[in-house]
């Protein structure tokens, strides 16, 4: 039986592994090919790099870390954060990544994701969505798609969003509640549930875990393919072994 | 020791090139599509992703038909992912595609209404999954039986003969994910991504004495 995956996410400032809390308090948590090792040998599924770099003349820096990551890491490796040309894909391919997350560009020009799936398959192509609930509590459950890091609406909801784009070739969705992200409260299990009934590609549940128990609920509840954290990991409350084996004691399928 | 990585535009190939150098730090690795290194390489590793028509169509413009069918057939082989689904006669991707025809048989897209336990799987079948000997052969050697491996593929392949099947793989049906013949293994997984186990499988490939 396939197994349910975890995935360990290092956000990646010019060259550094950072995990900010609502994207304001950023802590340093070390050299990204040291910690992609790491993850490696506690088993983890695959690596997610995002990287957060503002400033351009920096965005080299992302190519050489999964150049290195690749040359010693031998799980499946995706690369996020700044993707916008198909150019951009092939350097990171190049580099050793497997799958590109697209997420803001496809917002600006969803064909974008058309174009990137036909060129490189789709199952290079991760599609990153970043959702904000937007319904009042006597309303029926509405998410809808935010930009720059949770600061831009745009009006778009999320769930014939994600339909539109597995359409154009999506392979697989990363989908971050930004109710959440960096609370420790948990996933938005009821956003999470309704993107993955609504589409036939994998789900990966991102944004807001606290402990193992969030990790968990995620598949059984939420119903997602694979499971995101970074935090947790990063500053060794837990190990990615630790949340496999809690996985496996609440009876979901994982490598061990 | 030559290897080649058979480069035919299909697909990124560092990856693939960079886990044989892990496990054979002495060997001339190299990705190519020159048929005349292929045809000296004392190894042939043959990667691939993508479409079945992209695919035959990439083989065809880097003229490499012949030099492919005759390293299939004369030395150590290592079909990846495509490069096992393209050995067989025919593919239903693209409204039906012709392939090389090493081996009997063809390849089947998973049925839309795939499901276990009631519960509907998802296609492209992506992830972790366990693979079952069901030969024993010098590439299993030191993996576990149902030892998980890295999948991404929306096709597999249904051989006509059965007694060339080294492994298979359960996702709603059970079908062939390793094949062996001769000369020749291919795999629908990708070892190069697969850990531990999937490098121990490349070893066990650049020591293979066929």
């Amino acid at each position: 039986m396939l197994a349910k995956r975890i995935i360990p996410c290092l956000d990646v400032d010019a060259g550094r592994v950072v995990k900010g809390v609502q994207f304001v308090d950023i802590r340093d948590a070390g050299d990204p090919v040291e910690v992609a090792r790491r993850y490696d040998k506690q088993g983890a599924d695959e690596i997610t790099f995002l990287d957060i770099t503002a400033s351009s003349d920096e965005r080299d820096t992302i190519v050489h870390v999964v150049e290195e990551v690749a040359s010693e890491v031998f799980i499946p490796l995706t690369v996020g954060g700044g993707i916008r040309t198909v150019e951009d894909i092939r350097r990171m391919l190049n580099a050793g990544a497997d799958k590109v997350g697209i997420n803001s560009a496809a917002v600006k020009r969803p064909e974008f994701v058309k174009e990137a799936s036909d060129k490189v398959g789709s199952q290079c192509i991760v599609l990153s969505i970043d959702a904000k609930r937007v319904s009042s509590d006597d309303e029926s459950p509405r998410w809808e798609i935010f930009t720059h890091g949770g600061r831009q609406g745009t009006g778009i909801d999320a769930v014939e969003w994600a339909k539109r784009m597995t359409e154009y070739g999506a392979g697989e969705i990363l989908l971050t509640s930004m109710d959440r992200d960096g609370t420790r409260d948990g996933f938005d299990l009821e956003l999470t549930r309704t993107i993955c009934d609504a589409v036939d590609v994998p789900v990966i549940a991102s944004g807001g875990v606290g402990n193992l128990d969030h990790l968990a609920d995620g598949i059984t509840i939420g119903k997602a393919d694979a499971v995101l954290a970074a935090s947790i990991f990063h500053f060794g409350e837990h190990t990615v072994a630790e949340a496999k084996q809690h996985m496996a004691s609440r009876g979901i399928e994982v490598r061990l | 020791m030559k290897i080649a990585v058979i480069d035919y535009g299909m697909g990124n190939l560092r990856s693939v090139s960079k886990a044989v150098e892990h496990v054979a730090p002495d060997a001339d690795v190299r990705v190519t599509d020159d048929a005349t290194f292929i045809g000296a390489a004392d190894r042939i590793v043959f990667p691939g992703q993508g479409a079945a028509r992209d695919c035959m169509a990439a083989i065809g413009d880097h003229h490499l038909n012949q030099a492919i069918l005759d390293a299939a057939h004369n030395k150590p082989f290592l079909g990846i992912c495509m490069g096992l689904q393209v050995l067989l006669q025919r593919s239903e991707e693209n409204e039906g595609t012709d392939l090389l025809g090493v081996i009997p048989g063809e390849v089947v897209r998973f049925p839309l209404d795939l499901n276990q336990d009631g519960e509907k799987l998802k296609v492209p079948h992506m992830g972790w999954n366990g693979v079952k000997h069901t030969m024993e052969h010098a590439l299993w050697n030191n993996i576990e039986d149902n030892a998980r491996f890295y999948f991404v593929h929306s096709y597999y392949v249904q051989l006509q003969d059965e007694a060339i099947q080294s492994g298979s793989t359960d996702y709603g049906l059970s079908f062939t994910c390793a094949i062996a013949r001769d000369n020749l293994f291919a795999v629908q997984f990708h070892p190069e991504k697969s850990a531990h186990d999937g490098l121990q499988l490349l070893k066990n490939f650049i020591e293979w004495k066929v």
